[in-house]
C-alpha cells in the first residue's frame, strides 16, 4: 500500500542522486515534489507541513551540501524523519501475567473491526493462545451474528450471552467465561461509533470499566482522508487508544492517514489488515515499511515468509533431492510452490532490495506463468522429470496436450531448465566461502538460478 | 428531485454543526485579508491559507488547484467580488453537475448501490427505501450482498423499520439471480422501484468488479435499460482514494451518482467535490446519522453555502 508513495521517493530521490554537488535550490525542489507526494497520499496537511520544514532544517546545511554524498545524505534525512513518523515498534501481548488479557477494538463505523476480531483471533490461535470473542454491538442490526458467524466459520469460540445486554454487561459476562473455561484473552468488538457522538463515547468508558482492558486497539481504515487526525484524536483521548490496526490495506490507497495518525496521535501501528481471508493480518513493522517505501527492500519480510512457506511445505511428504544432488524439474517444481506460496509474485519483488521499481509493470513477471511451468512440469512422468534428456518430440507433444500448453512453451521450458542447471554448476562452487548469512538465505528461498540454491 | 425547505435546513444544520466544531474560519481568512488584499504577498498568503482550508477537506492537490487558479484568474481583474464569494461560486460551478437525464418509463426503475467495503451501502438502501416511499413510490428491496456474514440479516431489519419487502438469496448464492428474481417479484407484485444493496467490495478486485458487470448483465434482460442508477456509497472521511474509486466504479460498474455517507462526523467529503470536477458525477444523497430518515437528497448550494458561511 505504501508502494505508491514508495514509487513516487524513487523518482524524486532519481533526480537529486545524479548531482555530485547539491544547490539549496535542487533540495527546494525536491522539498516540493515530496510535499505533493505526501499529501496526494492523504498526509495530514499539518503534519506535511511540519515533515518538510523540518527536512529543510537539516538538509539545507553547508555540512550536508559541501559532503562528498550530499544526495545520498539527504535520503538519509528523509528516512530518518519518515521513521520519526511512523513511530517506534511496540510489542502487542506481551506477557502481563494477567489472565485473561482483554482487548478492546474500536473505531469509527465501517473501519472493519468486527473482520479484524475474527482475524486477530485466528492470529492468536497462531501463537498458541486461547482467544474468546464477544460482540458488544448491539445497536447495528445482525453485528452479533456477524461475529458469530465468522466465529463458526473459523471454528473460533464466540460469547453470546443468551439476553441482549448492555454492552458493558456483554463485555464482562464474557471474561467471567473465560475465566471459568481457561481462555487466555478475551476479544471484545465494540459498536461503530463517531467521535463526536458523545453518548457513544461515554458507553466506551462503561466497557473499559467494566472489563479493565489491557489493550485498546483503534481499528482504522486506510483510505482515510484528513479527517484520520481528528477522528483518532478524539477517540484517544476519550479511551487512551493503546494501538493501532490498519485496515483495507489490499486496495490502492497511499496510507497517508494512518502516517498522520502516528504522527500526531503518538500511538504505534501494530497490525495490517491486507485481505479477505482470516489470515490476512500481519504486524506492523515501521523500519521495514520505510525501507520499502524509500526502495531499499525489506529482506526480513521476504526471510519471514519464506520461512512460512517452507514450515507449510515440511506438510507434505518429501520429495528429498534427487541421487547425486543435480538440479532436477522435481526440485524446480518444488521451488515453484514454495514462492506461490509466499504471495504474489510482484509483491514479494518489491521486498528485494533494488527489485521494487522493476516489478512495476513488467509483463514477464507474471504468475500465471509461474502456473503455466507448473502444469508443464505436473504433466511429465516422475522419470522424465528427473532426466529432461527422455524428452523426444512425441513426449513433448503429450505434455503440452496434457498441460494445456503448446510445444513450444514446452520447448523453452526444457531450454531455460538445461541453461539454468549449468549457471548452477558454474556458481556453485563461487558461492562457498560466502558469509554464512546470505547462503542460508539463499538456501531458504531456493530461488531457481540462485547461487547456492542446493547444496 | 424536489427538495423541501425542510430538508434543506436539516442538510445546513447538520453541515454547521460539522462546521462549528471546527476551528477554522474562511470568513476570518477572508476577513484578516480584505482590507489588504492588494499587497501581493497578502495575496500570496491568503491564497495559501484557502488551498489548505480546501486541503483539509480532502478536496485534493489538483481540484484545490483548479479551483485557485479560477480564483486568480479573477483576481488578476480589477475589482472582482470578495474572495469567499469567488471560492463559494467556484465550488459551485463544480459541484451544480447537469442533473441526470429524466428516467425513462421503465418499470420496475432498478437501483444498485455500490461500493467499497464498510462504506455504508446497506444502512443507505434501508434509508433510501424509506425515503422513495415518502415521496410516494413503492420500493421493494434487493438483498445481493450475500458474501459478508449476517449482511442479510441487517439488511432485512432495515427492511421492516422501512415497511419495505425484501427479497433474498441464502448467503453464498449467486446475486445476479437474485437481482433477476426481484425484479419478477416486483412486478408481480406491483413495485416500480427494485432498490439492490451489494456485497462491499475493492475496487482493485477484479474479479468483484466483473461480478458487477454481470449483475448489470443479466438486469438488463430483466428490464430495459436497468439498471437505471448506480448509485455509489462514498464515506466522507475517505481521502484521495474516493477518486480512484469513483473512476472505477465509473468505468466497470457505470456509477451515475454519489452518496455521501457519514457526514455527521467531522469529516466534510471534500473528495466528492473532487470526483465531480474530473469525472462530472453528481453527489445525489447524504448519509447524515443512523436513523432511518436520515438520508437527504443533496442539494449543492445548502451544501457549499453551510461550509463557507460559518466557520469550517
Amino acid at each position: 500500500m505504501f508502494e505508491v508513495l514508495g514509487n513516487r521517493f524513487r523518482d524524486i530521490f532519481a533526480g537529486i542522486r545524479g548531482e555530485v554537488r547539491l544547490t539549496p535550490a535542487a533540495v527546494e525542489a525536491a522539498l516540493r515534489e515530496i510535499r505533493l507526494a505526501l499529501l496526494e497520499a492523504d498526509v495530514n496537511f499539518k503534519v506535511v507541513k511540519a515533515f518538510v520544514a523540518r527536512v529543510r532544517d537539516r538538509a539545507v546545511d553547508r555540512k550536508v551540501l559541501d559532503s562528498l554524498t550530499p544526495a545520498q545524505q539527504v535520503v538519509g534525512i528523509v528516512r530518518d524523519e519518515l521513521l520519526a513518523l511512523f513511530g517506534k515498534q511496540r510489542p502487542v501481548f506481551g506477557a502481563t501475567g494477567r489472565r485473561p488479557q482483554v482487548v478492546l477494538l474500536i473505531g469509527l463505523q465501517g473501519s472493519g473491526k468486527t473482520t479484524t476480531a475474527a482475524k486477530l483471533a485466528h492470529w492468536l490461535r497462531r501463537q498458541g493462545r486461547r482467544p474468546l470473542l464477544v460482540s458488544v454491538d448491539v445497536r447495528r442490526p445482525a453485528a452479533v451474528e456477524q461475529l458469530a458467524v465468522l466465529g463458526s466459520q473459523a471454528d473460533l469460540a464466540v460469547h453470546d450471552p443468551a439476553e441482549r445486554e448492555s454492552a458493558a454487561a456483554r463485555a464482562r459476562s464474557a471474561v467471567e467465561q473465560a475465566r471459568a473455561d481457561g481462555f487466555d484473552t478475551v476479544i471484545v468488538d465494540t459498536a461503530g461509533r463517531l467521535h463526536v457522538d458523545d453518548v457513544l463515547m461515554s458507553e466506551l468508558d462503561e466497557i473499559a470499566a467494566a472489563v479493565d482492558p489491557t489493550e485498546r486497539l483503534y481499528v482504522a481504515d486506510a483510505m482515510t482522508g484528513q479527517d484520520a487526525v481528528k477522528s483518532a484524536g478524539e477517540f484517544h483521548r476519550r479511551a487512551a487508544i493503546t494501538g493501532i490496526v490498519l485496515t483495507k490495506m489490499d486496495g490502492d490507497a497511499r496510507g497517508g492517514a494512518a502516517l498522520s495518525i502516528v504522527a500526531v496521535v503518538g500511538v504505534p501501528i501494530v497490525f495490517s489488515g491486507c485481505g479477505e481471508r482470516l489470515e490476512d493480518l500481519e504486524s506492523f513493522a515501521p523500519d521495514r515499511m520505510v525501507s520499502r517505501m524509500l526502495g531499499m527492500g525489506d529482506v526480513l519480510t521476504l526471510v519471514e515468509r519464506a520461512e512460512q512457506a517452507a514450515a507449510g511445505q515440511q506438510a507434505q511428504p518429501a520429495g528429498g533431492p534427487a541421487p547425486g544432488g543435480d538440479f532436477t524439474l522435481e526440485d524446480l517444481r518444488r521451488q515453484l510452490a514454495v514462492i506461490g506460496r509466499m504471495g504474489p509474485l510482484d509483491q514479494l519483488l518489491g521486498l528485494i532490495p533494488g527489485m521494487g521499481s522493476l516489478a512495476a509493470g513488467d509483463p514477464e513477471i507474471d504468475p500465471r506463468r509461474m502456473a503455466r511451468v507448473a502444469a508443464i512440469i505436473d504433466s511429465m512422468t516422475r522419470e522424465e522429470r528427473r532426466r529432461p534428456a527422455l524428452m523426444n518430440g512425441s513426449r513433448r507433444r503429450r505434455v503440452a496436450r496434457g498441460s494445456g500448453t503448446s510445444v513450444e512453451e514446452v520447448n523453452r521450458l526444457l531450454k531455460q531448465f538445461v541453461q539454468m542447471r549449468r549457471l548452477l554448476k558454474t556458481v556453485r562452487a563461487g558461492a562457498r566461502g560466502r558469509r554464512p548469512g546470505a547462503r542460508g538465505l539463499r538456501e531458504r528461498l531456493r530461488i531457481p538460478g540462485a547461487p547456492g540454491a542446493r547444496r | 428531485m424536489a427538495l423541501g425547505p425542510g430538508l434543506r435546513d436539516r442538510l445546513g444544520a447538520v453541515l454547521r454543526n460539522t462546521a462549528a466544531r471546527l476551528g477554522r474560519s474562511l470568513d476570518a481568512i477572508a476577513g484578516a485579508a480584505a482590507g489588504n488584499e492588494g499587497a501581493a504577498a497578502d495575496r500570496r498568503a491568503t491564497a495559501d491559507s484557502i488551498e489548505e482550508v480546501l486541503l483539509e477537506a480532502d478536496v485534493g492537490v489538483a481540484a484545490a488547484a483548479r479551483i485557485m487558479a479560477g480564483i486568480d484568474a479573477e483576481a488578476a481583474a480589477a475589482g472582482g467580488p470578495p474572495l469567499r464569494g469567488r471560492v463559494r461560486r467556484e465550488m459551485l460551478r463544480i459541484l451544480s453537475a447537469p442533473p441526470p437525464p429524466p428516467p425513462v418509463a421503465a418499470s420496475p426503475r432498478v437501483v444498485l448501490v455500490v461500493g467499497v467495503n464498510g462504506t455504508g451501502k446497506t444502512t443507505t438502501v434501508g434509508k433510501l427505501a424509506a425515503l422513495l416511499q415518502r415521496e410516494g413510490a413503492r420500493p421493494l428491496i434487493c438483498a445481493a450482498d450475500t458474501f459478508r456474514a449476517a449482511a442479510i440479516d441487517q439488511l432485512a431489519a432495515w427492511a421492516q423499520r422501512a415497511g419495505v419487502d425484501m427479497v433474498k438469496a441464502r448467503a453464498g448464492g449467486d446475486p445476479a439471480a437474485i437481482v433477476y428474481d426481484a425484479i419478477d417479484a416486483a412486478r408481480a407484485r406491483g413495485r416500480d422501484v427494485v432498490i439492490v444493496d451489494t456485497a462491499g467490495r475493492l475496487h482493485t478486485r477484479s474479479d468483484l468488479m466483473a461480478e458487477l458487470e454481470k449483475i448489470r448483465r443479466v438486469a438488463s434482460r430483466a428490464v430495459a435499460g436497468a439498471p437505471h442508477d448506480v448509485l455509489l456509497a462514498l464515506d466522507a472521511t475517505v481521502g484521495q482514494n474516493g477518486l480512484v474509486q469513483a473512476r472505477q466504479f465509473l468505468e466497470r460498474a457505470g456509477v451515475n451518482g454519489i452518496v455521501l455517507t457519514k457526514i455527521d462526523g467531522t469529516a466534510k467529503g471534500g473528495i466528492a467535490v473532487a470526483i465531480a470536477c474530473e469525472l462530472g458525477l453528481p453527489i445525489r444523497y447524504v448519509g447524515v446519522g443512523e436513523a432511518l430518515e436520515d438520508l437527504l437528497p443533496f442539494a449543492p448550494d445548502a451544501y457549499v453555502d453551510a461550509l463557507f458561511t460559518q466557520s469550517w
